[in-house]
């Protein structure tokens, strides 16, 4: 069972194409990156989801529901959608008790959720008196509100401190491990990078990737970073790497070889048969980041 | 019924409500007072110079007078809360987290004109009852005799009166909640709204007076004055008024729900 399918959806304003033909899965339980740059379409996309706007073509299920008939699954769907979005004149925790009488949950929920999200004591604050934190965590705690099987945030940590983001982060980790499915957009890679299982990435409204994020990771290829002892040695052991087969590009004291880790030690034999003393041999593996504008064509 | 609670915990905030109902007090003893106190003035006492003598007051239709004139100010009142109410979810962007929790919009429009249907009913009964209570306490000032207003022709036509004046709001509350959902500004509805009801249909009316009959905000008035409304001449009859502002209202409001019903929702 999906918490998510999507199968050939596409949103078309006139001839502006904001989401095309996007198919993806995502599993029950599971933490999932959904990234893209902006301007991709993951809010449109997460708006069709939410049966916010109707979508050109295609279809969707959400926990086994047909995107169509949101009524028999939105009961079960926690959403931040574009920012918090609240009442400036009434308190935070009238605000969710607003939401909470709409969606019939109860309302005892309330003081054990602004504590969740770090704000029981600023419940009875007016929401206008907020900062930009304070109204991000407001918003995860509606989105809680209905004790949620799936949890659709878009960027939640905007706005946070790093102290907030990691506890929004750990919140998600122990929401997945009681089983919630989370679809988290947020242009926060390395966040993303840290807590998905999971990933959706989209560029110019295109689904380029979905999949376990390990398998991203291992698409990218892996580079071996060495440092000689004697930094004109670099010259001769490019020129070394170059005619085996492993290009490799000189950045100061430093040579970075395109080659699993694996190849280190034929690399340090290599060098040592010619002379070269290494001082150091780092493998890297690319980060999601590196591999989002690799694949998104995006400059750093 | 849950969306009614929680539109009406959005209602009840002290502010909205007790400075709104504050507002409708201080409407209805404003057009009371000048009604008794100005009964001798040449400018006349009602609307648009109208003079309604002793006489006229002392009739058991006197003590609904004054609450029927108050009732385009109730109207506009009623306007101004269903317009801000409806567009400012637009504006603060929390028609979508009223959506992804009651998604059938259609019943979540419902709700909402219910509680704020409720919002305008409690209007009226404190407009009804500071007119009628000003009113007794200002006819001794106005030398007006008060013994018909204690008999049972008096009592029914407030009745009638309270029922007129209710639907007048609730047609003017409508009207508010319309433009709403087609601007979504609180600004652009309220001004908009308020400026075609009290300047361009008096302009019209006054330019061209056959347009009065299908005026929105005149036919409110002949229905909230069950058919009499002062200082306007070739007036419809109350049965044509109700029906033709009520067939506009209920057009206007169809064809925005069924808007509302397939608009998408972005920022």
């Amino acid at each position: 069972m999906t918490a998510i399918s999507v199968k050939g959806l596409t949103k078309s304003y006139g001839d502006l194409v904001a989401v095309k033909d996007a198919t993806f899965d995502v599993p029950l339980g599971t933490i999932c990156g959904f990234v893209g740059p902006n301007g991709s379409g993951k809010t449109t996309t997460i708006r069709m989801l939410l049966s916010l706007i109707n979508p050109t073509s295609g279809s969707g299920e959400i926990l086994d529901h047909p995107i169509s008939h949101p009524e028999r699954y939105l009961s079960r769907v926690g959403a931040m959608i574009e920012g918090p979005a609240f009442y400036p004149a009434l308190t935070g925790a009238e605000n969710l008790r607003v939401i909470a009488t709409l969606g019939g949950f109860p309302l005892e929920r309330i003081p054990e959720l602004l504590e969740t999200v770090g704000l029981s004591g600023r419940g009875d604050d007016k929401y206008k008196t907020y900062s930009l934190g304070m109204k991000q965590r407001l918003g995860i705690a509606a989105a809680l509100l209905p004790n949620p099987k799936l949890l659709i945030l878009d960027e939640p940590t905007n706005g946070l401190d790093p102290a907030g983001i990691q506890e929004i982060r750990d919140l998600l980790s122990k929401l997945a491990k009681e089983g919630v499915t989370v679809f988290v957009s947020s242009h926060l890679l390395s966040e993303i990078e840290m807590i998905s299982e999971y990933l959706v990435m989209l560029r110019k409204g295109e689904v380029i990737f979905f999949g376990k994020t390990e398998e991203l990771l291992h698409r990218s290829r892996p580079t071996i970073v060495v440092k000689a002892t004697r930094a004109s040695d670099l010259k001769r052991l490019k020129k070394l790497v170059d005619e085996i087969g492993h290009p490799a590009l000189l950045e100061g004291d430093e040579l970075r070889i395109d080659a699993d880790e694996k190849w280190g030690a034929e690399l340090n034999e290599l060098a040592f048969d010619d002379d070269i003393v290494l001082r150091q041999i780092t493998p890297v593996r690319p980060t999601l980041e590196e591999t989002f504008f690799t694949m998104t064509e995006e400059e750093r | 019924m849950r969306i009614f609670l929680a539109e009406w915990r959005k209602l009840r905030r002290p502010t909205l409500f007790f400075g709104s109902m504050g507002v409708v007090v201080a409407v209805t003893a404003l057009i009371v007072s000048l009604l008794f106190l100005l009964i001798d003035s040449e400018m006349g006492n009602a609307d648009r110079g109208v003079r309604i003598t002793r006489e006229v007051l002392a009739l058991p239709s006197g003590i609904s007078l004054a609450f029927s004139n108050s009732s385009g100010l109730l109207g506009l009142v009623a306007l101004c809360v269903f317009a801000a109410q409806t567009a400012q979810e637009y504006t603060y962007g929390t028609l979508r987290s009223l959506l992804v929790r009651e998604p059938r919009r259609i019943r979540l429009l419902l709700g909402k004109y219910m509680a704020m249907g409720l919002f305008a009913f409690i209007s009226v009964v404190i407009s009804a009852i500071t007119s009628v209570a000003l009113a007794f306490a200002l006819s001794g000032t106005a030398k007006v005799t008060t013994d018909a207003w204690t008999t049972d022709a008096a009592w029914t036509n407030l009745f009638e009166t309270f029922v007129n004046v209710l639907i007048s709001t609730f047609g003017y509350g409508t009207i508010g909640m319309i433009l709403g959902l087609v601007l979504r500004s609180p600004i652009s509805s309220i001004s908009i709204g308020v400026g075609w009801l009290l300047v361009v249909e008096s302009i019209l009316s006054i330019a061209w007076s056959p347009s009065g009959n299908w005026m929105p905000g005149i036919l409110l008035s002949v229905v909230a004055s069950g058919g009499s409304p002062t200082g306007v001449t070739d007036i419809p009859s109350y049965s044509d008024a109700l029906l033709r502002v009520s067939s506009m209202i209920t057009a206007g409001a169809l064809l925005t729900g069924f808007l509302f019903k397939r608009r998408d929702v972005a920022s």
